[in-house]
């Protein structure tokens, strides 16, 4: 049964960098490519490091890898990833009159993959 | 010594809103080789950039002269309905302001990434007022240094050591020592390690927190059940707002953390409201960490050219502001934009599915340095030199502080303001004969 998470996609150094060698660089599809959670969360759904994870949103849907966050980063229940082409196909498009789409903290439903 | 060898000096990084201007770079054989002064990212933006091996220009995907691509994209623009302009975070205030000319002339929306940055902090602006004042100020005066929902350790490197943490000021001369940091973010970030006082709130409760600490700051007694509901203890919280009281002179700097999460510009007034009431107690202000390298110029030369910061239109002849109506992910997630002129932005890599996929619909026309995802999809692409490193000009600090660039060297692409000139003439040529 998926379970709802929030998600937080925020800047990173290493995003910041591997921008500037190209979206198409491995080493930026990987940064932004990654999931983020709490080591509680991990072990509590059984997840290996780099275990595969399904994200939903009624936008979108995407799949990628999950790395545990370094002790204390995440309180249980809130993931990271790094802002990227993958983080906006789980926005919508509705901004609530701003021009803004929720961007952080938006609810996904999270799917251990076999 | 390499005879092609050049040093520029005092130089300007436009990666991020610092826009530190002391790099020293070093220039061999077309490339920058050294960028002394730069942090980590200023470091992978100067040493990784390379001229591409592009066309000029591109209409289809197929290479065009510069005049066969002006020629198109003046065509599509001077015949769409609801043309929209978008991006200009990443290009110099001379570029800026052709391309709000441009959908001045069209009648069209002009709208930078700030609607997607902190647009909503611009119109909470407008709601609160701002208390500010420049960098030089908060490295001279600023005894208690808040980061809420930013993290400079990864988005700006050096604003900790050039301008908020570390430096020595006139009233602060023992630099660190004499200030208080504290963060608040819902992730014990790398910012955390710079920080005094850590405080981690739950997703979604900046608003109440700031709007708690205003109820503090005025002696308002709090239910203790406050800190179950944003995660920050009420002792904690009474404390944060007694430094608050207390300092000299106080920072609020606020990150996409504010804008980008539901509440939004709300979540930004709340802060501008708390910096504001407590001027009666001391100095405070509350300042957005803004994200491109011109993201401010944008802001400011939109402002003086329509009297608003972003999310204009100009199809009744004069100049509306609307943000949710002419923004951009609205105007395209709404199907509503019929042809789009993209200036140094991404949308096809960070826009929501929806607004992508309008863009996909309709014809765009792109200027970048780079082969980006919109670019891959434009009907008419123009390859250009990238600003700061080819190309000279004014951009904004984050602080609103005009700082001039100094390029290290010519680009044998023709500069966004350039393009955009000739694109902006040719509009013109074009319904003067209509």
């Amino acid at each position: 049964m998926p379970e709802v998470f929030v998600l937080i996609p925020g800047r990173t150094s290493r995003q910041g960098t591997s921008i500037n060698e190209g979206k198409d660089s491995p080493e930026y599809r990987d940064e932004v490519g990654t999931l983020i959670m709490s080591p509680e969360d991990m072990a509590r759904l059984g997840i290996p490091e780099g275990g595969r994870v399904r994200l939903s949103t009624r936008q979108g849907q995407i799949e990628l890898p999950c790395k545990t966050a370094r002790k204390g980063e995440l309180q249980a229940g809130v993931l990271f990833m790094a802002y990227g082409p993958w983080s906006s196909r789980l926005m919508g498009g509705d901004t609530h009159g701003t021009g803004m789409p929720d961007s952080k903290a938006f609810d996904v439903e999270l799917e251990k993959m076999s | 010594m390499s005879e092609t060898l050049k040093v520029v000096e005092n130089a300007t990084c436009t990666f991020c809103g610092c826009v530190c201007d002391d790099m020293e770079l070093t220039v061999e054989g077309g490339r920058i080789t050294k960028a002394k002064n730069a942090c980590v990212l200023g470091k992978a933006w100067f040493l990784n950039h390379h001229v591409e091996d592009r066309p000029v220009a591109a209409i289809e995907g197929r290479a065009a002269t510069l005049e066969e691509a002006v020629e198109r994209a003046a065509q599509i623009l001077a015949r769409a309905r609801y043309p929209i302009v978008y991006g200009l975070s990443d290009t110099t205030c001379e570029a800026q302001r052709v391309a709000v000319g441009i959908a001045d002339r069209i009648g069209g929306c002009v709208d930078t990434t700030t609607s997607v940055c902190h647009g909503p902090s611009g119109m909470a602006f407008q709601g609160v007022g701002e208390v500010t004042c420049s960098l030089g100020e908060v490295k001279n005066r600023a005894d208690l240094v808040i980061f809420w929902g930013s993290n400079p350790a990864e988005s700006h490197p050096r604003h900790f050591t050039r301008y908020s943490v570390m430096p020595k000021g006139l009233f602060v001369p023992n630099g660190r020592k004499d200030r208080t940091v504290v963060l608040v973010d819902v992730r014990r970030t790398k910012s955390a390690a710079a920080a005094d006082v850590f405080l981690q709130i739950k997703p979604r409760k900046d608003f109440e927190a700031l709007w708690a600490l205003r109820g503090l700051i005025k002696g308002v007694k709090l239910d203790p059940g406050i800190g179950d509901s944003i995660g920050i203890p009420l002792a904690q919280l009474e404390d944060l707002g007694r430094r608050m009281k207390s300092c000299k002179f106080g920072v609020l700097f606020f990150g996409m953390g504010l804008s980008m999460t539901r509440g939004k510009h709300l979540n930004a007034e709340a802060a501008l409201a708390l910096a504001r009431d407590l001027n009666r107690y001391t100095r405070f202000v509350a300042k957005p960490m803004r994200g491109h390298g011109n993201v401010t110029g944008a802001d400011n030369v939109v402002s003086w050219q329509t009297g608003y910061p972003f999310g204009v239109h100009f199809g009744r002849g004069y100049p509306r502001f609307n943000p949710g109506e002419f923004t951009t992910v609205d105007t395209l997630s709404r199907g509503e934009a019929d042809a789009a002129l993209i200036v140094s932005a991404d949308p096809m890599s960070n826009f929501p599915q929806p607004a992508r996929e309008h863009l996909q619909r309709i014809p765009v026309i792109v200027l970048d340095p780079k082969l980006s995802e919109t670019a891959k999809v434009a009907a008419v692409s123009f390859t250009t030199a990238t600003y700061g490193i080819n190309v000279a000009g004014t951009v904004y600090r984050m602080d609103d502080v005009p700082i001039p660039l100094r390029p290290a060297f010519e680009s044998p692409y023709p500069s966004d303001e350039k393009v955009l000139r000739a694109i902006d003439e040719r509009i013109r040529n074009l319904q003067e004969s209509a």
